[in-house]
């Protein structure tokens, strides 16, 4: 216990830290143009965001910097204000439709 | 590492005074809610984004300021596009009014959300750090996705909100991870410490990373300012949004984010190396923008379709200047934008106001609900005759000149085949500007448009100063061409 934190992340290489955080976000990218449940969707956005967070704090580790950190802060902050938007646009669909599947939602068409 | 405050002066002036009244007035327009009074909330609103205009030319020529340890810069540049963005919500917002008469029940709510995005708007046209563009598009963006589903019980309205939300969304994850490994390979989140690590790259293993990071910062902002191939959610969330939340959408939000898209590629990626990846994407999003705008407006019967689509060919016309990107933040280019925007968010302003009067008295938002509005209404169909005309870029309307300074600027940067294909393209665009003109001045009215539309005087005033303007740009624009 005697290690801080940033030691303790740079115990596993930088390498691993990209590579997991861009396999979450291309699981997410994924997710949001495969699957058709909006809340599904909404979920594997939440998946990209923290992948970037993952990054940013396995970077600012390495660097010995805490602006990469400070920003995950600003990410998590702003991606729950999301979040209470998001499900509230999503609940206000379910009550007129019953439903939170994106195809039912074909009324503008190209 | 702490930072010094760089001169004194910083100290003696209240910082950034449009973003700290913007933020006051919002609260302020929320308790007046509580007054149960709606009839004062526009004048109010109209008073508030006044102040915040006048206020915001106390900083013209102050220099660059730095405000919150270099988070923000408040200089020329910024106050001309504040300048833009909160003009334009002050010429719109009279048009909310039949928000007003259908007895909304959390009107002030309305009001308070249009003023915080503006604050949104504001931090993307000042950032100098990233973290401040990120929040500045999310507090506009935010504030967009409740106000596109404004009528909660219409369902165009809710899959309007859905789409925008979720694009919206999914855009600012691709953005994030573009900044993660922008990061990553820089070490700094500031725009001038990041085009110092990329023109002295210290690791070359880095440098993928570096531009893989860049352009997915290009592609993330692409999406927000609808750029093709990131437009396709453009069409149905302009149909679906109440038509006063659409004139917002596209007018301030796409401002906003040419603002901020123009700082990021002059102020982080000027590097000749960066460049020599940016500018064939950029111009490869730029052609592609502009054939998909101007052919899918062609294709289209409803006219705030159409208008969404010719949004998009805007964006297209807006990527011009910023291939024509010449090394200096306030250069060329920065000034074709800059008129660019104003004359199109004007001209765009009156396009919406009338088509939205039409749509609520009318019912209809095609080219036949305009049959014979040059009897029923004849200054509305002077107003929407100049937007188009303005829109399509006819000599003697600001559009006229918003083209032509990008066009130049451009020619002088030798993308002469670009600006022959913009020209062809803006050809194109003439076809569908016409229609609703051919509508309101050739066709009767029918049994639906026999009524003249209700104007209150608020909007006629609105409509007046919007002609008027369009017109001073198209004939006198050196007042403001070239003042960056």
């Amino acid at each position: 216990m005697d290690q801080n934190i940033p030691q303790v992340i740079q115990t596993v290489p930088l390498q691993y830290y990209v590579f997991f955080a861009t396999a979450l976000f291309a699981i997410g990218v994924i997710g949001v143009l495969t699957r058709r449940n909006a809340i599904i969707i909404f979920m594997c956005i939440e998946l990209m965001l923290n992948a970037v967070n993952v990054l940013l704090t396995a970077f600012a580790a390495y660097r010995s910097d805490a602006n990469g950190q400070v920003f995950v802060f600003f990410i998590m902050a702003v991606a729950a204000a999301e979040v209470a938007v998001g499900l509230a646009i999503i609940v206000m669909i379910y009550r007129n439709l019953q439903n939170t599947d994106v195809n039912l939602l074909n009324r503008l068409k190209f | 590492m702490i930072r010094e405050v760089k001169t004194s002066r910083y100290i003696q002036r209240p910082p950034m005074f449009a973003i700290v009244l913007l933020s006051v007035f919002g609260l302020g327009n929320l308790f007046l809610g509580f007054l149960r009074s709606n009839r004062i909330l526009l004048p109010a609103a109209m008073l508030m984004l006044g102040t915040v205009l006048t206020v915001n030319f106390l900083d013209w020529n102050a220099g660059p300021q730095s405000f919150f340890n270099g988070m923000l810069i408040v200089d020329n540049f910024s106050v001309v596009f504040t300048g833009i963005v909160v003009l334009t919500a002050l010429l719109l917002i009279p048009f909310s009014e039949q928000y007003v008469l259908d007895g909304q029940p959390n009107l002030a709510e309305y009001y308070s959300l249009l003023l915080f995005s503006l604050v949104g708007a504001i931090m993307m046209v000042a950032y100098n750090h990233l973290l401040m563009l990120f929040l500045g598009i999310e507090i506009l963006s935010v504030a967009m996705y409740v106000l596109a589903g404004a009528q909660k019980t219409n369902l165009r309205s809710n899959e309007a909100a859905l789409k925008y939300f979720l694009m919206g969304a999914f855009a600012t994850g691709i953005l994030l991870f573009g900044v993660a490994l922008v990061y990553g390979a820089t070490g700094t989140f500031e725009l001038a410490n990041i085009r110092f690590a990329v023109q002295n790259p210290t690791n070359a293993s880095l440098t993928p990373m570096l531009y893989i990071g860049m352009l997915m910062m290009l592609i993330g902002i692409g999406f927000k300012v609808s750029a093709a191939p990131f437009h396709f959610w453009t069409p149905d969330v302009y149909e679906g949004t109440p038509t006063f939340f659409t004139a917002f959408m596209s007018t301030v939000v796409k401002t906003a984010g040419f603002a901020a898209f123009l700082k990021l590629l002059v102020q982080a990626f000027p590097a000749a190396s960066a460049q020599g990846l940016w500018l064939p994407t950029l111009t490869a999003m730029c052609v592609l923008t502009l054939a998909i705008g101007n052919v899918g407006a062609v294709a289209q019967n409803s006219a705030k379709r159409m208008l969404a689509y010719s949004s998009v060919s805007h964006a297209g016309y807006l990527l011009i200047g910023l291939v024509a990107f010449n090394g200096e933040l306030e250069g060329a280019s920065a000034n074709s934008i800059f008129f660019y925007s104003l004359a199109y968010s004007v001209a765009t302003v009156a396009a919406f106001g009338v088509l939205k009067l039409v749509s609520e008295q009318r019912m209809r938002e095609d080219y036949d609900g305009l049959n014979g509005l040059a009897k029923t209404n004849p200054l509305l169909a002077f107003v929407l005759t100049v937007a188009m005309l303005s829109l399509a870029g006819i000599p003697l309307t600001g559009g006229f000149f918003g083209k032509f300074f990008v066009f130049s600027a451009a020619v002088e940067n030798g993308h002469i085949g670009l600006v022959v294909f913009a020209v062809v393209m803006s050809m194109v665009s003439i076809y569908y500007y016409l229609r609703p003109i051919i509508a309101m001045y050739m066709r009767d009215t029918d049994a639906d448009t026999a009524e003249p539309l209700q104007v209150s005087g608020f909007q006629s005033a609105a409509f007046l100063l919007l002609a008027l303007l369009t017109v001073v740009l198209g004939v006198l624009p050196g007042i403001i061409a070239g003042i960056l």
